[in-house]
């Protein structure tokens, strides 16, 4: 009995030693260099890509925004994104999604309600807007809740609105949206997408330019 | 080109990424594993350790060497996130609650990365750097440890000799997960994934106001994370969270390194026990059905069924737009058919049926390809009772790689695949009975009975992914989940490696015309029929009260 305690101990004792080696290496040495190699060679993207417009930081590009007023492109829904309850003396950002089901009357109606004011919002006295125009990008909230783009149909969706609030003619602002308008990757990898953020900012040098 | 072409174009340049690295990378671990030369640095470590790499260990103090290794990872982790308050660079975080640490501590040393908690408002720099990604790092040696102990098990004879512990961890994470690791890190930084130690930074906004952002160490983390088949987010929102996963091809990037060392490990396994072809046939088992689960999942989902994925036109409803419908539903197959459980899309929002196929491909015990490891071991299982079964049939006494299925290992094998439907059952059947556990569930009807299932099942078979409306921060979520991924992780191991030494004792049965040839096709057919069917039956009752009742309903 005593000798299978003094074992245990010694094997109990042989296993600290090596996480703690083990620790050294993976969770000291591994992190430093790649954030030193990261810093180095990548520090605009290694620091969260953050966008500039006027010399002041904006926001990020991988990161999508809220409340954009109509006069801009707005993003996909974020009905999933929380705050942070648990060391409040922050604010901080809380990813997530709804994990609402297919079946669930709550996300039927928000998707319902989303599809109705993407209506409203985008038709004129001239330029009505049907409910089988909308994609789905526009009415879902998306896995992170921080998605920084929509989708090319919702992009081109709100042409209209978007030039006739700013005084552009549709024709203008389509050829910014083109423009900012990024294909799958390699020609096959991922959706073509519009980064709302980056869109918004070239919008605005539009109209300050006039 | 369509949504559903690119998908497709997808996958296929997936396979073809996964077939280039298969030799290589299947023999270079077989030469780790196999070597008697010792890297100076692994001398230096051996020294540190106090163990001698070159003693021979017998399958239970094999066992003894994974069981306290991880009884000390699981208090060290503990003791880190209780102490986190009083430690520096913690970003003035305050410590974790004892449920909570007992979960987190246990879920990461059983290669689950179940989190009951959100990344970004509770773990700090130490804890993440320091505790939970060392664990992504060590938990990921350990299960290819005993992959490799049980392949030694079939390999040697008249033996009671599987290998040394320390030499098969240390060398697994030295040799293996490290170089691999560090590039993939820095091939994610350079697609924009985060990677510094700065504090929480306020960042202005477009229309005003600023937003607070963590920074860290999220590249050198996602890298591993990924390839440990661990699945822990820095971040709530997992690989879904563009600070973790950019753009599209860091999206296809990380579901090959999820399934790039568990397929591998087929040819390793094959080199070790001297046939490749038998590493094959174990492979095209693996691929086939982690293939087919592809193509359903693709198609479900494409389908969108379901009201609020119908009225919305399209299954977007937690899924980033970068990534699309296509390679949301391959990389949700990959991490569910793995012990993997990152997510780059919330699979409660999935269709009804969607749902149902990332819960049957961990039930299917998760070995298609499975986990680093616990993916090989775990078919390997699946292989001695298929060629049981048709040993049976013909009324022959079975045999697998020349080494005699008996009573013995029929035994083990059988208590290995009982082991996780009974804990995913009993403990989804105690939650349903008591009053407040259901509380925790988010949706109603057949999803909020999907969504405990789910939670049990992903915990048992060591996923960590989630229906994540379910609020499993709560005493009871807390403990039982725990004590489910513990006893789902170490029980199974103690039978593998009972096993193991069970087989590498016996001398080797000679080959005869009357031998059921298992690297053949027919082979893999039987063992694709075995997993089908074995859980099928065992699971078919929970899921037709969960995602069949839900999907079919659609």
């Amino acid at each position: 009995m005593n000798n299978s305690v003094v074992n245990t101990a010694r094997l109990l004792g042989a296993g600290l030693r090596a996480l703690l080696v083990l620790t050294l290496v993976t969770g000291v040495i591994y992190p430093l260099v790649v954030t030193g190699i990261a810093q180095g060679l990548f520090p605009g993207k290694a620091n969260g890509s953050e966008v500039k417009a006027d010399g002041k930081v904006v926001g990020s590009s991988l990161i999508g925004q809220q409340g954009y007023s109509l006069d801009y492109f707005q993003p996909r829904p974020a009905n999933g994104i929380g705050e942070n309850s648990v060391n409040t003396q922050y604010k901080l950002l809380l990813s997530g999604a709804t994990n609402l089901s297919a079946d669930n009357d709550k996300l039927v109606k928000s998707v319902q309600a989303a599809k109705a004011k993407v209506v409203k919002d985008n038709s004129t006295a001239d330029h009505e807007v049907e409910p089988s125009q909308v994609p789905a990008d526009a009415v879902t909230s998306s896995g992170s809740g921080l998605d920084p783009d929509i989708s090319a149909a919702y992009a081109d969706l709100q042409v209209h609105r978007v030039a006739e609030r700013n005084g552009l003619t549709d024709a203008q602002v389509r050829k910014l949206v083109d423009g900012h308008t990024e294909g799958r990757t390699l020609g096959f990898i991922g959706e073509p997408r519009v980064n709302v953020l980056e869109l918004n900012i070239a919008l605005k040098d539009l109209v300050a330019k006039g | 080109m369509g949504p559903v072409l690119a998908g497709v174009l997808q996958l296929l340049a997936l396979i073809a990424a996964l077939a280039l690295a298969y030799v290589p990378l299947g023999n270079y671990m077989a030469r780790v594993y196999s070597s008697d030369k010792h890297w100076r640095v692994e001398k230096w470590a051996y020294k540190g350790i106090g163990a001698n790499p070159d003693t021979e260990m017998t399958w239970s103090a094999y066992l003894r060497g994974v069981l306290a290794f991880s009884a000390v990872g699981v208090l060290f982790l503990y003791l880190l996130m209780r102490l986190q308050g009083v430690l520096p660079g913690s970003l003035g975080f305050s410590s974790v609650n004892p449920a909570q640490s007992f979960n987190t501590a246990v879920s990461f040393v059983t290669n689950t990365n179940w989190q009951s908690y959100y990344g970004e408002q509770t773990m700090g720099h130490v804890v993440q750097t320091a505790g939970l990604a060392v664990q992504n790092f060590v938990s990921a040696a350990v299960g290819m440890a005993v992959a490799v102990a049980l392949v030694r098990g079939f390999a040697r004879s008249r033996t009671g000799e599987l290998g040394n512990f320390w030499s098969d961890l240390l060398r697994g994470t030295v040799r293996i997960l490290l170089p691999l690791a560090a590039i993939a890190a820095i091939v994610l930084v350079a697609c924009g994934v985060i990677q510094n130690f700065s504090g929480i930074h306020e960042v202005g906004q477009f229309m005003g106001g600023t937003q607070q952002w963590n920074g860290g160490a999220v590249a050198s983390q996602e890298a591993i994370k990924e390839i440990g088949t661990n699945g822990g987010g820095f971040f709530n929102a997992n690989s879904a969270h563009p600070f973790e996963n950019p753009t599209p091809f860091t999206n296809l990037f990380e579901i090959f390194l999820i399934l790039v060392i568990p397929f591998a490990l087929t040819r390793t396994f094959g080199v070790m026990v001297g046939s490749v072809k038998q590493g094959y046939a174990i492979l095209a088992t693996m691929f086939t059905i982690w293939l087919g689960f592809v193509a359903l999942m693709m198609w479900t989902e494409f389908a969108h069924h379901g009201p609020a994925l119908q009225a919305a036109g399209g299954a977007y409803e937690g899924k980033e737009v970068r990534f699309g419908v296509g390679a949301s539903s391959i990389f949700a197959v990959s991490t569910t058919l793995t012990s993997t459980g990152a997510v780059d899309s919330f699979h409660s929002s999935f269709t009804g049926l969607g749902g149902g196929i990332t819960m049957l491909g961990m039930m299917l015990g998760e070995i298609a390809p499975g986990g680093v490891g616990s993916g090989l071991y775990g078919m390997l299982i699946m292989a001695v009772i298929a060629v049981f079964i048709a040993g049976l049939m013909v009324g022959r006494t079975p045999e697998y790689l020349g080494k005699k299925i008996g009573t013995r290992e029929i035994k083990l094998a059988a208590c290995y695949i009982l082991i996780t439907p009974a804990l995913v059952l009993i403990f989804t059947a105690a939650s349903m009975a008591l009053p407040t556990p259901p509380h925790s569930m988010l949706n109603s009807g057949a999803h909020g009975f999907s969504e405990v299932l789910y939670a049990f099942t992903s915990a048992s078979n060591n996923n960590g992914s989630a229906f994540a409306g379910l609020n499993a921060n709560t005493d009871w979520f807390n403990t039982m989940t725990g004590l489910a991924m513990l006893l789902g992780r170490f029980l199974p191991m103690v039978f593998v490696l009972a096993l193991a030494g069970s087989l590498a004792e016996q001398k080797p049965v000679p080959m005869t015309a009357g031998t059921l040839r298992t690297e053949k096709p027919l082979f893999t057919g039987l063992l694709v029929g075995a997993i089908v069917i074995i859980t099928g039956l065992t699971y078919f009752p929970a899921l037709a009260l969960g995602p069949l009742a839900e999907g079919l309903a659609s």
